[in-house]
């Protein structure tokens, strides 16, 4: 079992609700700061996103995160040079598109990830099929790769996906890009899926943007994910401590 | 693993080579798994093949001539034919596809199309056909596209087609693709992703290909009635390749040889770097740490920073040959088969046209016979040549 696995299940025995907030690296100077005000208000875990040209699993929020990286020059070896001068108390995942690594090379890749102290990696462009390359890399370098399980997924699908997911299972809470807002969906019969086939931590993300939809999540799952309402109040500019005050009101909330 | 047959059918995880496969979120796996089945289901059931083959014959305007162009010949010293998609319904080779996928999009029982489209000649393309088969119909196009096309934005809503211009990234063709697969993502259950060349996901570069092999089909049989042997080259523009693909296909077992000719600004066979973009692994442009460049081409229809993948594989195997053609060279070429021939190309033929006229008499031996994809016609672009003109 890998790391991310051994840590999150820990979170689980102590019966508490995983947070996982996700945040776009390099949207300023001294980005790595916001994983401090995230862990100061009660993240189990953080996933970061590498930016790609092309997020077409991201909505309009994330999408104009990224953009704004990239252009203040963000690259996978500026994220890993950044993050390795620090060490966070919380295992770190990584959010990226198949190409930035594809392009770095896989055992580069995954060695600068680890290097970085990342122990996961989520590649929602990655399919179980086309993922051997990449978790052989992993395997190298002790990196879990998390598979998504989506509402459109079969029940025959569902166990070969759990079977291989590493860490957690990310249920998808609906069928939907990053931050779509709705109310239809919880995940949580993504997540009986998953625990139809194993004891995984399953966790569920995409859409969950304010604490009540956290509060319904946290539930049935063994954690929830919050991305683009984050990353929208660092757009505007939030200090350290709203981002830290946003994260505790999820916090609170499962 | 075996021989792949020269543009046969790829392997069950949809691999032309290197290159192909499937790299998509998870939530639209099932949904591409199903249209793998229902292609495969339908292109055996001779029923389906009928109606596919009736429909561009009483509706379509199939079969297309194929046109010697005889003055034009005489200029260059080689024997210059032209397959003649300019004359399809829409004007282009494009509904030869989206035929086959409305088709295919009523028999798995979904009742609305949703596709993207650089030039317009796709959207316009499946506007007509959904219109035809009474089904829903959203195009998505980048802002930039729909401003140079505007006249092509106007068809598909008369045509009874939503248009929504896409504003992310480069605002054309890669970012209209970006997004209606975000679209599609929360409408596969009753919506079919009619995608407009052989690029993307598989099992679309083969279906695509499949669909448009019809072009290839009918020109080596009518090439007889002027040819006692196959043409010496066979000559298409690429931007993704579908009409390429479709040509090549008639043509991949002679000797032929077999050109692909790209926009310079934006030929992934000749700039590109191996990558994975919109659900394929292909050639793509790319910057050192592997984003995607953006493509600058004069045509809208070229303007893609990729290829699909049974190119990249037909390049690396050398079965085919792909070249490229910078802007200033394609106002020439439309004007030359316009004046010799009454033809006004398409700005994406005209690629073609600007590399056969290069090459006459060099790497076209004189007296060598020579077939050109005339894949569209120019009337959507002669706004933009006039101005073009006028400007220089």
């Amino acid at each position: 079992m890998k790391a991310l696995e051994t840590a999150l299940r820990a979170v689980r025995d102590q019966g508490r609700t995983a947070l996982v907030p996700y945040f776009m690296a390099g949207l300023s100077d001294d980005w790595t700061t916001t994983i401090d005000a995230l862990i100061a208000g009660g993240a189990d875990a953080i996933e970061i996103g590498l930016p790609f040209s092309d997020p077409l699993m991201d909505g309009v929020v994330i999408q104009e995160a990224g953009t704004k990286a990239l252009e203040r020059g963000t690259t996978l070896d500026s994220v890993v040079d950044e993050l390795a001068q620090h060490s966070f108390g919380v295992p770190l995942i990584v959010m990226t598109y198949y190409n930035v690594l594809l392009h770095e090379g896989l055992n580069s890749a995954a060695s600068k990830l680890k290097r970085a102290g990342i122990s996961g990696a989520i590649i929602p462009d990655l399919t179980l099929e086309e993922s051997a390359e990449w978790r052989a890399a992993c395997d190298e370098n002790g990196i879990a790769t998390i598979l998504m399980v989506a509402p459109s997924t079969s029940t025959h699908r569902a166990a070969t996906l759990v079977a291989s997911t590493e860490g957690f299972a990310y249920a998808s809470a609906r069928m939907a890009v990053t931050g779509a807002a709705s109310d239809e969906g919880t995940g949580g019969d993504v997540v009986s899926l998953i625990r139809e086939h194993s004891d995984i931590p399953a966790y569920i993300g995409i859409g969950i943007t304010t604490p009540e939809q956290a509060a319904q999540a946290s539930k049935v799952a063994d954690g929830v994910i919050v991305g683009s309402a984050l990353v929208k109040l660092l757009l505007a500019g939030a200090n350290q401590a709203e981002v830290t005050a946003f994260v505790a009101s999820l916090r609170a909330a499962i | 693993m075996a021989q792949l047959e020269i543009m046969g059918t790829p392997s069950d995880d949809g691999r032309f080579g290197d290159f192909g496969g499937r790299f998509i979120p998870e939530a639209l796996y099932p949904a591409v798994s199903e249209l793998d089945a229902a292609f495969r289901d339908a292109w055996a059931d001779p029923a389906f093949r009928d109606e596919f083959h009736t429909t561009l014959r009483i509706f379509g305007g199939r079969p297309t001539p194929v046109t010697p162009l005889p003055r034009l010949s005489e200029a260059l010293g080689i024997r210059l034919y032209a397959k003649r998609e300019d004359l399809a319904h829409t004007g282009s080779h494009k509904l030869n596809n989206v035929v086959g996928q409305a088709l295919l999009t009523r028999r798995m029982g979904k009742t609305r199309m949703i596709a993207e489209t650089g030039a317009g000649q796709h959207g316009v393309a499946s506007a007509t056909a959904a219109a035809r088969l009474g089904l829903e119909c959203t195009v998505y196009m980048g802002e930039v596209d729909t401003q140079r096309q505007i006249l092509n934005v106007f068809r598909m809503e008369l045509l009874g087609a939503k248009v929504v211009p896409v504003t992310s990234g480069s605002r054309t063709l890669k970012d209209a693709v970006n997004e209606a697969m975000r679209e599609w993502v929360t409408c596969v259950s009753d919506t079919h992703y009619c995608l407009g060349s052989v690029m993307g996901p598989h099992p679309f570069p083969w279906m695509v290909r499949e669909f448009q092999s019809i072009i290839g089909k009918e020109a080596r049989d009518q090439m007889q009635e002027f040819e006692e042997n196959v043409p010496d080259a066979i000559v298409a523009c690429v931007g993704g390749g579908s009409n390429a693909a479709g040509i090549f296909a008639g043509f991949a077992n002679d000797t032929s040889r077999l050109i692909g000719v790209e926009a310079a600004g934006g030929a992934a066979i000749a700039s590109g770097e191996p990558g994975v973009l919109h659900g394929m692994k292909s050639l793509l442009l790319q910057d050192p740490h592997g984003q995607i460049r953006e493509a600058h081409s004069i045509s809208a229809g070229l303007d893609y920073p990729g290829i699909g993948p049974e190119h990249a594989h037909l390049a690396s195997s050398g079965r085919a040959e792909y070249v490229s053609i910078q802007d200033d060279e394609v106002l020439d070429a439309l004007s030359l088969l316009s004046r010799y021939e009454g033809i006004i190309p398409a700005l994406e033929t005209a690629h073609a046209v600007a590399w056969i006229a290069k090459e006459a008499g060099k790497s076209l031996p004189t007296g060598s016979t020579v077939l050109l994809n005339l894949s569209g016609r120019g009337d959507k672009d002669v706004a933009q040549v006039k101005e073009m003109l006028d400007g220089k």
